[in-house]
């Protein structure tokens, strides 16, 4: 019977010693690893959309309420420009989610331009979304409000050759964060402003 | 015939070195030896593992109850790799995209239970910390040495640098499953040759 306790007791002490060691080391590191999160896999999209911004967007983030979901924005900063924006959403692709980064000007309203962050596209076709910068090139200058879409659908992207349902995707990616944007405009354009103080 | 914390140390590195002299973890040793970054990276995560779970099993060793020391080796290892997976989460993000499911893995490399079960679970806190860092590193180099082989051969390259400049063709079966087989033969067979004497 004292062999039981025993058994009990050292199992029960040692785990719950563990897991709180554990908790403990993840709450310090979970900010860490968010921005890890977010230079790695996001950054490049962010990086390429904000070129010449003289702050770190990745950095000068903040998340604004949007029906039953948070959305993370990052905040883009110039010298010689309005500030501007950037959001993700998703599209559906041929091979599941596409995420697409997009940057809106706060002031314009229009997309300063688009990245391809997340997909499981098929490589060498629907993966040059994110590969060639002529197709996410052709976001930049469109309106925000207005739905984005390839020509086949009667918008004016050119949709990647082989690709059609990848290139839909995007354009649907970037059309919800445009409508995203121009729903929740005056609650981000109240937010970018304490940042350009 | 107790060893000197030094002889138990030293063993770890040619005697009883892992992957060679015991064949043991070699699932590890296949599936990560791509490039030698990858191969240091998940021997040093293990040797972290082990060199904790054998410093923790060796001063509990008088309080764990033989009945259920198993469960307490498991979730002092646990413990370990968890730690090592958010560290490296946070500290070294690509090295942790390019190991992935591997690192939790470690918990079930039976070179760290062994270790515990056979080595710490019966010798004192100072040996047991000689003997954890003395296996990893072996096991490290093991798996350093196996990495360079095969990221030279299968891709022209060590740590990311050309070393055959362009016109070397890649022989890109070592850098596959059965490459990493059949390398790890013939690197077997080279340390018994020079291991008999």
């Amino acid at each position: 019977m004292r062999e039981m306790i025993k058994m009990v007791v050292v199992l029960t002490v040692l785990s719950a010693f563990s897991g709180g060691l554990l908790a403990a080391i993840r709450n310090n590191t979970q900010d860490k690893i968010e921005m890890q999160q977010l230079t790695f896999v996001k950054g490049p999209a962010i990086k390429d959309i904000f070129e010449g911004a003289k702050n770190d967007p990745i950095q000068d983030r903040f998340t604004v309420q949007d029906g039953d979901t948070e959305r993370t924005v990052f905040v883009a900063l110039y010298d010689d420009k309005a500030p501007a924006v950037a959001m993700e959403d998703y599209g559906k692709g041929y091979g599941g989610d596409v995420g697409v980064m997009v940057g809106i000007d706060v002031e314009a309203g229009t997309v300063i331009g688009a990245g391809v962050t997340t997909h499981a596209e098929t490589p060498g076709m629907g993966a040059r979304a994110k590969e060639d910068p002529a197709f996410a090139a052709q976001f930049r200058g469109k309106d925000a409000a207005t739905p984005i879409r390839v020509t086949g659908d009667g918008g004016e992207i050119n949709a990647i050759a082989g690709a059609t349902i990848t290139s839909r995707a995007v354009s649907a990616a970037a059309t919800k964060v445009g409508e995203a944007y121009t729903r929740l405009k005056p609650e981000i354009q109240d937010k970018v402003k304490e940042f350009t103080k | 015939m107790a060893k000197s914390i030094g002889q138990e140390f030293v063993k770890g590195l040619w005697d009883e070195i892992p992957p060679f002299r015991l064949v043991l973890g070699l699932c590890p040793v296949l599936a990560v030896t791509k490039t030698v970054q990858d191969g240091v990276g998940m021997g040093m995560a293990t040797t972290f593992v082990l060199f904790g779970s054998n410093l923790l099993v060796s001063s509990l060793r008088k309080i764990i109850p033989p009945k259920v020391r198993i469960a307490c080796f498991i979730i002092v290892i646990a413990t370990f790799v968890t730690m090592v997976e958010l560290l490296m989460q946070a500290f070294a993000y690509p090295l942790f995209l390019s190991l992935g499911i591997f690192i939790p893995l470690i918990v079930v490399n039976c070179i760290v239970l062994g270790r515990s079960e056979a080595f710490a679970y019966k010798n004192g806190v100072l040996p047991s910390m000689a003997d954890g860092l003395g296996i990893g590193l072996g096991f490290t180099m093991s798996l350093g040495a196996l990495g360079a082989v095969r990221e030279l051969l299968g891709n022209g390259t060590l740590l990311g640098a050309s070393v055959f400049g362009p016109s070397f063709e890649p022989f890109k079966f070592m850098v596959e499953a059965p490459g990493a087989f059949v390398c790890l033969g013939l690197m077997l067979a080279i340390m018994n040759l020079v291991g008999k004497k």
